[in-house]
């Protein structure tokens, strides 16, 4: 059971609600990834197409908890804006601190991620700050207060899965708090590791809504990462540099 | 009056005294969305009480996918 705040959830898996093909194949992968936490963009409304379909608006929202994130968002005080504008909805209390610092990699803006978490806090909101691979950024986030920390396995969307797993097995351990990898993940094999290593979470979102089939690839990333908590809950075995017969050495027929 | 809506300027009816008016103007009543006038966001309760004045900068946003 994952507890991010005062909310406990059934599934590891939070999926984002981005460049799926259609709402139809998007509903059925939501379905099939088993998730309860789903993130959301905020921005400005088409006020010329006041019919336009909405994703959410189609979801039954007592089955799901949305978790919107600041992306655009490049000051402490634009993500704030962001949030506000997102809690003001009266559907959520969680934030996705999401603070760009560079264009080219997307990746998060420490300084301003600090800055914003620390203002949402105070606003009473539930804070996750999508960050860098930085164990010491993640201890700050930690002692401000913050209610999970989500480390980039890799760029946003780049699929290039964990590209440093001695720096996200630095924040798993020391961290008390959640630690949700997001961003980066490609394959199911990303969330296997990921979950394998300790992490308590995953939010993806390209790494299904690109894949040839969405609906498939999700209930993949379920399984993956249910198989990948199991294991570490299980507690793999120590590698070594030789091998170690399974079957008994005593009583063989050859001697 | 003259608003500034998502950016852009506009002209809407005199009939549009409120938030509550705007938001039915763009048969937008329905959806789920939040507005912010001059930079503060205006809670649904104030949708028919707030008046809107000339030269008013309205954010009407909703959620769209993302990750």
């Amino acid at each position: 059971m994952l507890k991010i705040g005062d909310k406990t959830f059934q599934s590891r898996l939070m999926l984002g609600t981005g460049k799926y093909p259609s709402f139809e194949i998007q509903k059925e992968a939501v379905e099939a990834s088993g998730a309860e936490i789903l993130t959301f963009a905020v921005r400005r409304m088409n006020i010329y197409e006041p019919s336009q379909p909405n994703f959410l608006e189609m979801l039954d929202l007592s089955k799901y908890t949305l978790l919107p994130n600041t992306a655009g968002a490049k000051t402490a005080e634009e993500a704030v804006r962001i949030a506000k504008l997102a809690k003001a909805s009266g559907l959520c209390d969680m934030i996705k601190v999401e603070v760009i610092g560079d264009d080219k990699t997307l990746l998060p803006d420490p300084i301003e991620t600090l800055k914003a978490s620390e203002m949402l806090l105070e606003e009473g909101f539930i804070v996750l700050p999508y960050t860098s691979d930085d164990v010491v950024l993640a201890k700050k986030l930690e002692e401000l207060g913050v209610h999970a920390i989500m480390p980039g396995a890799s760029p946003i969307g780049s699929g290039q899965g964990i590209v440093n797993p001695l720096n996200l097995s630095f924040i798993i351990e020391q961290a008390n708090i959640p630690v949700i990898v997001d961003a980066g993940i490609g394959s199911p094999a990303d969330c296997a590791l990921a979950m394998e290593m300790g992490a308590d979470g995953i939010l993806l979102n390209t790494a299904v809504s690109g894949a040839k089939d969405p609906v498939k690839m999700a209930k993949a990333m379920k399984l993956a990462i249910e198989a990948g908590r199991l294991g570490y809950e299980a507690g793999r075995i120590p590698k070594k540099r030789y091998a170690q017969a399974s079957s008994p050495t005593e009583g063989m027929l050859t001697t | 009056m003259k608003l500034r809506i998502n950016g852009q300027q506009m002209e809407v009816e005199n009939s549009v005294r409120n938030i509550e008016d705007l938001l039915n103007f763009f048969q937008l009543q329905e959806r789920i969305v939040v507005v912010e006038r001059n930079g503060e966001i205006v809670s649904k309760e104030q949708y028919s009480i707030q008046t809107l004045n000339d030269g008013d900068q309205i954010e009407i946003v909703h959620f769209v996918g993302g990750g």
